[in-house]
């Protein structure tokens, strides 16, 4: 790769970013300024900025990539991640602003009294923080290293860095503006090629994204093999390669097929389904339906975000905004996929499909300006997504982190909190670089699911929630996502219907967490707490009653 | 009106037993107490009837969320076992694209904004509802 924009559009990205922190900074006065932006944030930029901060790496990037591996089936990627926030309008949003509570801990103590559900609440907001940055330190990594050649380290260390930095010396304000800034620079990154690409498309004559004989190379391609595997190619001949080896196809060439090599072919591709894989496909698509839906809602740095608006008809307000932001984005991400298809078929042989979005505009419009300077955008647009992504989770995490571990409430507190809660998961980056981005956030949702969403519902829905049912249900349900998450991760792989209840488990954790905590808060009916109407009043009653 | 805690909501831990809070009286404010302001006081001091009012303000807008959760639960969740047992539906071209394409990668997004614009417009409509019960209490 030798495209002269990308250095400078990434250099312009982090350098808009670092100085939009400090205009910020220079506002931020007071501890309160800081951290929540003193609640004078409007509703469109709020809800730009919640948007900017949750479209990550795994939208960006990975969606189109699994589009292009899988097809149709991961199509619920997408409408899961808008749908989260239909489900959090509808059951959290307005009860949550008004409980005025600033992060999932506060509403533990709020709505149950109670510290050690609120620390069990911090570990699990720390760990669903620090795996979702892990990813996208290695987004960062890998997308830098496939479009500048850099080594992978550098990207996870500069994305770190900038972030840990950026959080740190700005606090929440700086961070609002800038995630504001970064979704509209993120939906332009992608629009403005996809106009050129569709265009460019039409006037190739409409190749087909799924040919009936097998996909073809567009134009003459090099392929270089990392790992041994056996080509299969069209005419029924088979290839042995080994690391290192160049493969060279002409244009009009068949696309080999790699043995091993996971990806849809065909009407498998095209069509819903998998003709191999029956109930499980569908158990496993209904299961991520379910941990997209509800996970949403317990993300932490989405939660904070919800401090920021003035009262819980406005968070309502912002929420919906949210919703039709985050759809209107999602709607480019499958172009590309498909796109993909027709020309960098090459990455269905390498496996690294999440580069689809960063390297279509050059394959599909050549190397030439346009293609350059498109390639360009789309470049700092991902990087837009790992940067605001990472800052909004550094700061939930770092904010848990002072609150209640170092227990040190000011503006020092905070930023030590940041510098600690930073420093691990680029460690952690540096070690690991296997993970697939998009399948360990689908995990971090699951987790999500599985413990904050119940607490949540139920919470602001059923004055029969103890404490130690909240607890018993987030250690079964968070417990066995947790679990089943680090078997992923780090366990032997499995196959047949345990590697489906593994892979995708909200299915049956998120049933599990509701029923423990209900169950357990049933049998400890004495421990309710004693101000449960005064509680339900003020979650549900609109602020205008207040005394 | 949002609340006067006063501290950085990092601290915002509330205490369990709130201290009453000081009441500002302001001599204009006189003439109009009366039943309205007591049934805001049976609201805050938790009496029978503020119970019951709260309870179905709860009710009236879980009810709500619930309904149209089914709608999306019935208008998304349906399309994996549909297309399961209907494969043929599946196949149905639209402009030339597959009908799942268009549901999921574009149809979908339109839907859930409606239905969320639709949630917020009677969940506020329940709320003003409410709130005119409290300071009307004769109608």
């Amino acid at each position: 790769m030798t495209n002269p924009y990308v250095i400078p559009a990434l250099v312009v990205v982090t350098l808009v970013t670092v100085a939009i922190g400090f205009y910020g900074l220079k506002l931020a006065r007071t501890t309160s300024d800081f951290l929540v932006a003193s609640r004078t944030v409007s509703p469109s930029w709020n809800a730009a900025a919640i948007s900017g901060e949750y479209l990550s790496a795994a939208s960006f990037l990975g969606i189109a990539g699994l589009i292009l591996k899988y097809g149709v089936d991961v199509l619920w990627y997408p409408v899961g991640f808008a749908a989260g926030y239909l489900a959090l309008l509808l059951f959290v949003a307005a009860p949550l602003r008004r409980s005025g509570a600033f992060t999932l801990p506060d509403f533990c103590e709020i709505r149950l009294s109670s510290r050690r559900l609120r620390r069990l609440a911090t570990v699990f907001v720390i760990f669903i923080g620090w795996f979702y940055l892990l990813p996208q330190l290695q987004g960062a990594g890998l997308t830098l290293a496939t479009v500048t050649g850099a080594p992978y380290p550098l990207g996870a260390l500069l994305v770190g860095g900038v972030v840990t930095a950026n959080v740190a010396l700005g606090g929440m304000r700086a961070v609002t503006f800038v995630q504001a800034f970064q979704y509209w620079l993120k939906l332009t990154a992608l629009a403005v090629p996809a106009v050129f690409l569709a265009m460019q498309w039409q006037s190739d004559g409409r190749p087909p994204v799924s040919p009936p004989d097998g996909l073809t190379f567009t134009q003459a391609t090099t392929v270089v093999v990392e790992r041994s595997a056996t080509l299969n190619y069209a005419d029924g001949r088979t290839e042995q390669v080994t690391p290192g080896t160049e493969l060279t196809f002409a244009a009009g060439d068949r696309v080999p097929e790699v043995s091993g090599a996971e990806a849809d072919r065909g009407a498998a591709w095209l069509l819903p389904g998998d003709p191999d894989r029956g109930d499980q496909g569908l158990f496993a698509t209904y299961s991520l339906i379910l941990a997209t839906f509800l996970g949403t809602m317990g993300l932490p740095h989405v939660l904070v975000r919800f401090y920021t608006n003035p009262d819980g008809a406005a968070a309502r307000r912002t929420t919906l905004v949210v919703l039709a932001l985050v759809g209107l984005f999602y709607l480019f991400p499958t172009l590309y996929g498909v796109l993909g298809r027709v020309y960098t078929p090459q990455l269905l042989m390498t496996g690294r499909s999440d580069a689809v979005v960063v390297l279509l505009p050059e394959a599909a419009l050549g190397g030439g300006l346009l293609g350059q300077l498109l390639a360009a955008l789309v470049a700092a647009g991902a990087f837009a997504a790992f940067l605001s992504t990472s800052s909004g989770l550094l700061t939930s995490v770092a904010g848990a982190v002072s609150t209640d571990v170092l227990r040190r409430n000011s503006v020092r507190g905070f930023r030590l909190a940041t510098l600690v809660a930073g420093a691990v998961p680029m460690v952690l980056a540096l070690n690991v670089s296997g993970l697939d981005v998009s399948q360990v956030v689908g995990l971090a949702f699951a987790v999500a699911a599985s413990s904050f969403c119940p607490l949540l519902v139920l919470g602001i829905w059923w004055r029969g929630l103890t404490d130690a049912g909240a607890a018993a249900g987030i250690v079964a349900g968070g417990g066995a996502a947790v679990g089943a998450v680090l078997w992923t991760v780090l366990g032997p792989p499995l196959t047949g219907w345990p590697a489906v209840l593994v892979a995708q488990p909200a299915a049956w954790t998120v049933p599990l967490a509701f029923a423990v905590m209900m169950l357990v808060s049933v049998v400890t009916r004495r421990r309710l707490p004693g101000q449960v109407n005064a509680l339900m009043l003020r979650l549900h009653a609109p602020e205008s009653l207040r005394p | 009106m949002a609340e006067h805690d006063g501290t950085g909501p990092a601290a915002a831990p509330a205490p369990a037993d709130p201290p009453p809070r000081r009441v500002r009286i302001v001599l204009g404010e006189v003439g109009r107490r009366g039943d309205a302001d007591r049934l805001r006081t049976d609201l805050a001091e938790q009496t029978q009837i503020g119970e019951a009012l709260v309870r179905g303000l709860v009710r009236a807008q879980l009810a709500l969320a619930m309904r149209l959760a089914v709608v999306v639960v019935v208008g998304l969740g349906s399309l994996p076992m549909l297309f399961a047992i209907a494969p043929g539906v599946a196949e149905i071209k639209i402009v030339g694209v597959n009908l799942p394409w268009l549901l999921l990668g574009v149809a979908a997004f339109p839907f859930l904004v409606a239905v969320g614009l639709t949630y917020v417009h009677l969940a506020e409509r329940n709320e003003q509802d409410f709130v005119a019960l409290v300071r009307r209490p004769e109608r």
